[in-house]
């Protein structure tokens, strides 16, 4: 299905102490597409972006931009292009809007990128209402505010890699359909996206290749398009005549 | 009491106040960012002094031994470290930072006699010994346990803090020392007399307070910093890496430590143990703000010194124990206003 994938996963197991809550996950994004992991609550999906990113210890191989990591240290990758907006957002709730967004550019600052002004122009054109609240402190921001400074923040790395742990979470309806239609188009923009959602309508709706997270090993994967057509999704996770909307 | 020495007893307590000030912002910082209490903040201050005041005896301090040994230390884990990982690429930085940087610091030692140079100087080469001792200590003690709890943290800043005092009576012995002031001008304002050492230590603290503002409200690397002490997986995942942050703030502790004792130098006599009195004031000021507030921190500094010297008038055998009483009552009114933080993940 795919050409060559920005991301390799072989084989990768994580546990918590003596429970494994991973079972060797083979998983690849192409450059350039969105790729999604659907599953119902504590199939361990927060538990995988975490072990990709470096957050936490795994076993297995983790292949990014072609290079197999060894020593997975989170601001390792986060200089190579891999960013991470996890569930919590993880936000910097006593900093303003633009002192939050400036951070997601600290690496490309280290590394001697000066055209910050320049990324947070193209991140205010995808999120105007971050503009208008950029003096805000980032924790008085409503929920979905707080999920597009978020987006808006892991933008600002400019990453080849943009990985989200359920970007609906937590939202109304109606924001969540702008939250979506706004990761569609990003993907214009060149970015490889992973996408980790329970809302497997929303996200096999935009995603083009899918994964099913079950009990910590894939259960199924698939086209998305095939995946929103299977008669076991459509039962477990969209739910009857869910493929009408 | 009359008016004369309660205005005599007020500068002595401000001047004492604005030294706590400078400890406590930096234990808070420290607290912020590593969640290290951190005890050895006191040994900065007393290694600052007696560095300074060895070079005016035209001595070699010993903590330009200690420098030069932790330095191979640390560059042969890291070198450790990075050969494992299979990054070579670590190593310049290793050789610049650990080794490179104690051996010319140590050639100007040794060249340039310091005892002969003007003060400021004298004041460089201390400072250029005693702050790289601030990360070369978090690297040793601090990052291995950066994920251990704020318990373990604060029994490793007993035992930092406990080696430091030990180091510090075989580098420079047991006997006080005093250093030239930096200035011999005294100002009568009314019927008060100022001395140039007490504006020095003012106008230092004000000036290195407003730095630190302006560090933390308008840089990045101030604002990472924050980033860190506010939430430390969102900064990681900025790719602000933790020990860098901790390095960071370390090196911001031990400067303002090491500063802070040259300041006070040639006003009182310093030991090789005065810093743990010293820091432990500015702790009871960092609490009065609960480790988080700086401004707080700095308000509580002033009411210790102006406490302390107050009670030196009326009771002066008491002093300690009036200060450190100070802070049962704060902490039964913290305890009681205070609402539970959040643990974090």
């Amino acid at each position: 299905m795919m050409t060559t994938p920005i991301l390799e996963i072989r084989e990768l197991c994580v546990s918590y102490g003596k429970v494994e809550a991973l079972h060797h996950i083979n998983l690849k994004v192409a450059a350039g597409q969105i790729v999604t992991v659907i599953g119902p609550n504590g199939a361990g999906k927060t538990t995988l972006l975490s072990a990709i990113m470096g957050l936490l210890p795994s076993k297995g191989e983790i292949e990014f931009q072609s290079e197999v990591q060894r020593d997975i240290e989170v601001e390792h990758l986060v200089a190579m292009g891999m960013t991470l907006v996890p569930e919590k957002r993880a936000l910097f709730g006593e900093m303003s809007v633009e002192d939050n967004l400036l951070l997601g550019a600290f690496q490309r600052y280290r590394a001697g990128d000066r055209d910050q002004g320049k990324t947070m122009d193209q991140v205010f054109g995808t999120f105007p209402r971050l503009k208008e609240r950029r003096a805000q402190l980032a924790g008085t921001l409503s929920g979905g505010e707080r999920q597009m400074l978020a987006v808006g923040r892991a933008l600002m790395a400019k990453p080849k890699l943009l990985m989200l742990d359920e970007p609906s979470l937590g939202l109304a309806p109606l924001i969540v359909r702008e939250i979506f239609h706004i990761i569609a188009d990003l993907k214009k923009t060149g970015v490889a996206i992973l996408l980790v959602e329970q809302n497997a309508r929303a996200a096999l709706q935009i995603a083009d290749y899918g994964y099913v997270l079950e009990t910590g090993s894939i259960a199924l994967e698939g086209e998305s398009r095939a995946l929103a057509d299977d008669p076991r999704i459509v039962e477990t996770y969209l739910g009857l005549g869910g493929k009408k909307q | 009491m009359d008016l004369q020495i309660a205005l005599l007893l007020g500068q002595d307590g401000i001047v004492n106040g604005a030294i706590y000030a400078l400890l406590a912002l930096a234990l808070v910082l420290v607290f912020a960012v590593t969640r290290v209490i951190f005890i050895p903040q006191g040994e900065f201050v007393a290694y600052g002094a007696l560095t300074l005041a060895a070079f005016q005896a035209g001595k070699t301090p010993g903590t330009l031994w200690l420098l030069l040994g932790a330095g191979v230390l640390v560059a042969f884990i890291d070198t450790v470290v990075a050969v494992r990982a299979g990054s070579p690429g670590r190593l310049k930085r290793i050789v610049l930072w650990d080794l490179a940087l104690p051996a010319v610091v140590a050639g100007l030692v040794f060249w340039l006699e310091p005892d002969k140079l003007p003060l400021v100087v004298q004041v460089a080469l201390s400072l250029a010994i005693v702050v790289p001792l601030g990360p070369m200590i978090y690297r040793l003690a601090y990052q291995p346990l950066a994920e251990a709890s704020v318990l373990v943290l604060l029994i490793v800043s007993v035992a930092v803090h406990l080696a430091l005092v030990g180091l510090g009576l075989l580098f420079f012995g047991a006997e006080g020392s005093r250093t030239t002031p930096f200035s011999e001008a005294q100002f009568n304002i009314g019927t008060l007399t100022v001395n140039g050492q007490t504006l020095w230590v003012l106008g230092a603290s004000i000036v290195l307070i407003v730095a630190l503002y302006v560090f933390f409200g308008r840089t990045l690397y101030g604002k990472a910093l924050r980033a860190t002490a506010i939430n430390r997986v969102g900064a990681r995942l900025m790719g602000i890496s933790t020990t860098m942050a901790g390095k960071l703030s370390f090196t911001l502790a031990a400067g303002i430590g090491a500063l802070s004792g040259i300041l006070i130098a040639p006003i009182t006599t310093v030991y090789y143990d005065t810093g743990f009195l010293i820091g432990l004031k500015g702790f009871v000021a960092a609490i009065i703000a609960g480790l988080v507030s700086y401004p707080l921190a700095a308000a509580g500094a002033i009411l210790v010194g102006l406490l302390e010297s107050f009670s030196s008038f009326w009771a002066s055998a008491f002093k300690e124990v009036i200060v450190f009483t100070l802070i049962i009552p704060v902490l039964v009114w913290r305890s009681l206003t205070s609402h539970h933080v959040e643990e974090e993940e």
